[in-house]
């Protein structure tokens, strides 16, 4: 299903996300004028088991759209093929059958390097590196671009201040001298240091404790809405889920199952929506 | 005739051929490295080189150092008596650790680490020299450590064929029947490679990183 565009409809008239918005409020009809900036077309991926010869299917037949300023979440099960999807948008992986577009290019046709340098990515315990002082990993992309030091050396000092992190006490620090939430902070701020469009996380904040885990949530959430990424995010959390998402796509054995924004996702009768409902009223009761 | 004396009476002499036995080493361990290293990082992408490579310089090692000097001697361009023979055979045993651990540091870094590499754009090339190689670097120094004692060792068998160094006094020890004279030998060897083991080892543990 291709999305038809009429741009400039709305440029101008509203922002791109009440435009989001509005497209959700459509069901996403073709009639939306704003183009997605990550589609999925009947996308299929396999990947090699671990026994070499045969394959099997990670993701299934999935088509979704992502638009220009919202915060998408993944939700579904350890193995239900989240990361698959996050991973087919960078071009770590490639499909098997159908497209995967980013910016309405088809990544089979992208060059990967330009790809990924234009997506920022964060994943959980941060994959900084071990051998970078702070500064030298938000630097990375900067630099591997080629920016000219003044100007990556004060985006340093911006990222950090961006993500709470004071410059002067943590930009010579090693990933080793900080904190589980402060190395996620460095990756936050790694990610958006050559101000990608797109924002690709990976259960960022599944390895924290859960004091350090919601004031995270609460600066990110607040800091989405404020730097108007698209953001793809990766949980199996589903009250991660409802904090960040502006649509929440959910899957199940490498299947979309369920898509909603999350004021309607509770009330959705499919079995899988329930089982994470109930997960949800149950560490609801725990805690009260 | 006591040790001590042998080597007062002696120790120019002792000085001169300790100097020329840490030549012979380190001749043999910059080939060895020049070769190792490069080796084990292009075998990294390479499964079938890999177990060639690997399974080669196990086999070398297998075999008994005074039976690798005679196999060489027969052995054109390379072979024949004195210290090109020697260095050849030192630089096949000290292969092995040196391509092992370039190997194993390359490949045993933190996969979040590799992914997060990837999905920021970095290249292969990239991702091997400012990522794999320097977390790698303390790893693939060890392996160096390694080798550097075994060659200092082994190099005193060198002295069969005809190359020098300290296996000359313990040759000669063994057939004067002279503990002093072997000792003349020995130690120094053993000196060389403590003090390489520790300084290297110092070098190592300031290259770790994590």
């Amino acid at each position: 299903m291709r999305q038809i565009s009429t741009p400039g409809d709305w440029s101008g008239v509203i922002s791109s996300r009440s435009a989001t918005r509005l497209s959700i409020e459509m069901n996403a009809k073709p009639t939306a004028s704003i183009e997605p900036v990550v589609e999925f077309r009947e996308v299929t991926c396999r990947a090699p088991s671990a026994h070499g010869a045969s394959y099997r299917p990670l993701v299934s037949d999935i088509s979704l759209s992502v638009f220009p300023g919202e915060t998408l979440v993944l939700l579904g099960r350890s193995g239900s093929g989240k990361t698959t999807l996050l991973k087919l948008i960078n071009r770590l992986l490639l499909p098997v059958s159908g497209t995967v577009l980013v910016s309405g290019r088809a990544t089979s046709e992208w060059d990967p390097i330009r790809l990924r340098r234009g997506i920022g990515y964060v994943i959980q315990e941060a994959g900084l590196f071990p051998h970078f002082t702070v500064a030298e990993n938000v630097a990375l992309v900067p630099r591997l671009e080629g920016w000219p030091p003044a100007k990556w050396h004060a985006r340093i000092e911006e990222m950090m201040r961006l993500v709470g992190l004071d410059p002067g006490e943590f930009a010579k620090r090693y990933p080793r001298e900080l904190s589980g939430g402060q190395r996620q902070r460095v990756g936050v701020a790694r990610a958006l240091a050559a101000d990608p469009p797109i924002l690709l996380m990976d259960e960022p904040f599944g390895a924290l404790d859960p004091i350090t885990r919601a004031e995270l949530q609460r600066e990110f959430s607040a800091l989405a809405r404020r730097l108007r990424k698209t953001i793809v995010f990766v949980t199996h959390d589903i009250r991660e889920a409802l904090l960040l998402a502006s649509r929440i796509a959910l899957l199940e054995s490498g299947r979309l199952v369920a898509f909603a924004p999350p004021d309607v996702f509770l009330h959705l009768p499919h079995p899988e929506v329930q089982a994470f409902a109930a997960s949800l009223a149950i560490s609801q009761g725990a805690s009260s | 005739m006591t040790a001590w004396s042998f080597f007062l009476d002696h120790r120019a002499e002792i000085f001169g051929t300790t100097l020329d036995h840490l030549i012979l080493v380190l001749i043999a361990m910059f080939f060895a490295i020049t070769i190792g290293v490069p080796l084990g990082m292009f075998i990294v992408h390479r499964p079938a080189l890999r177990t060639l490579a690997l399974g080669v310089a196990s086999i070398l090692q297998t075999i008994p150092s005074l039976a690798l000097f005679g196999f060489l001697i027969p052995v054109p361009f390379i072979g024949g008596i004195g210290r090109r023979t020697a260095i050849v055979a030192l630089v096949l045993y000290a292969l092995l650790p040196i391509l092992r651990n370039t190997y194993v540091g390359l490949t045993g870094i933190d996969p979040a680490v590799l992914e997060a590499a990837e999905a920021m754009g970095m290249t292969n090339v990239q991702i091997l020299w400012r990522v794999r190689f320097p977390l790698a670097l303390a790893v693939i120094l060890a392996g160096i450590r390694t080798a550097t004692v075994i060659t200092i060792g082994v190099a005193t068998i060198a002295a069969a064929i005809g190359a020098g160094g300290l296996g000359t006094f313990i040759f000669r020890g063994v057939a004067m029947v002279s503990d002093a004279v072997i000792l003349a030998g020995a130690i120094p060897a053993a000196l060389l490679a403590i003090f390489a083991d520790l300084l290297l080892g110092l070098l190592e543990r300031r290259l770790r990183v994590s």
